[in-house]
């Protein structure tokens, strides 16, 4: 039987292995969003774990539901990727400043 | 500390160490490969924890699409590697005071609520004879969670337009066949005649 508290740190560490990973690679885009699927499945850890410590399903419904949209999410992000480099030839953060940001 | 702790903490070990070569790799596709390496690993404590189903959704969605469209579009993309990796180290102190901070907050959490407020005990595992976590999963999916579900296949299907609308281009000077154009053509479009008087002997 896996202690709960083990998995909760567990899933701790990986968001906050993600949350360093979005300032050490704070200029590479495609990097930024490998960081955040880290997150979502750091969070969806949470759900799995307390579902077999209640006992409940609806935590593993939950972690379908954030698959499906984090599935979405890195699609269309890509996408939005793919164009922005074909404008600028870059995929630097800094360097995108077209809206005086 | 029975077996299913002892590989609960290696794959964990594993997986940080993965965790931590997504995020220092050198190369986007090493990082690309190691997310890919730690998908593999949460999908192995998912089984330990229950999770039939979840883990190989986990394999199928992500290991199988989500990180081969990241790879498709790294090697895609012609990336100034040495250019977009310079910075790397001066952010590095404050990322990984951040990280510090954020496990120790979520640590402290978890520490005090074990100390004070016990957990309680897990439950009984659902996997009885002739459990399926498939099935049970389904069936609260197209019962209770029908509406959430219609509503995550709109939202998969919005993805796949905004993908599409996204990166389409026209490229000016294509040679494209139209079909429509073809079947719609007339003689009278393409054969030109000429009436010209006829060629005698002088």
């Amino acid at each position: 039987m896996i202690p709960l508290p083990s998995v909760l740190m567990l899933a701790g560490l990986l968001f906050a292995l993600a949350v360093a990973g979005v300032f050490l690679n704070r200029k590479n885009v495609i990097l930024l969003l490998m960081c955040i699927e880290l997150m979502l499945l750091a969070v969806n850890f949470n759900f799995v774990a307390f579902a077999r410590h209640l006992g409940d399903l609806n935590g593993q419904i939950f972690v379908f539901f954030i698959m499906t949209v984090a599935a979405a999410e890195s699609a269309i992000g890509l996408a939005i990727l793919v164009v922005l480099f074909r404008r600028r030839r870059s995929i630097n953060v800094e360097q995108l400043d077209t809206m005086k940001g | 500390m029975t077996v299913t702790e002892i590989l609960f903490y290696a794959f964990s070990a594993v997986l940080v160490v993965a965790a931590v070569g997504v995020i220092t790799a050198r190369n986007p596709v090493h990082a690309a490969l190691f997310l890919v390496f730690s998908f593999f690993n949460s999908a192995v404590l998912w089984l330990l924890m229950e999770a039939e189903f979840l883990a190989i959704v986990l394999v199928l969605v992500y290991v199988g699409a989500v990180m081969v469209l990241f790879l498709f579009v790294v090697m895609m993309l012609d990336v100034n590697v040495a250019q977009i990796r310079e910075g790397f180290t001066r952010y590095a102190p404050l990322g990984v005071l951040i990280a510090a901070i954020v496990v120790v907050e979520i640590g402290s959490v978890v520490w005090v609520q074990s100390l004070g407020v016990d957990f309680g005990e897990a439950a009984p595992s659902l996997a009885v004879e002739g459990y399926s976590n498939t099935r049970a999963l389904g069936e609260l999916l197209y019962t209770k969670y029908l509406y959430p579900f219609e509503l995550a296949a709109a939202i998969l299907l919005l993805a796949i337009i905004a993908a599409i609308t996204l990166t389409m281009r026209r490229r000016v000077g294509l040679k494209a066949q139209d079909i429509a154009a073809q079947v719609a053509v007339r003689a009278k479009d393409r054969v030109r005649i000429v009436k010209m008087p006829a060629e005698t002997e002088p």
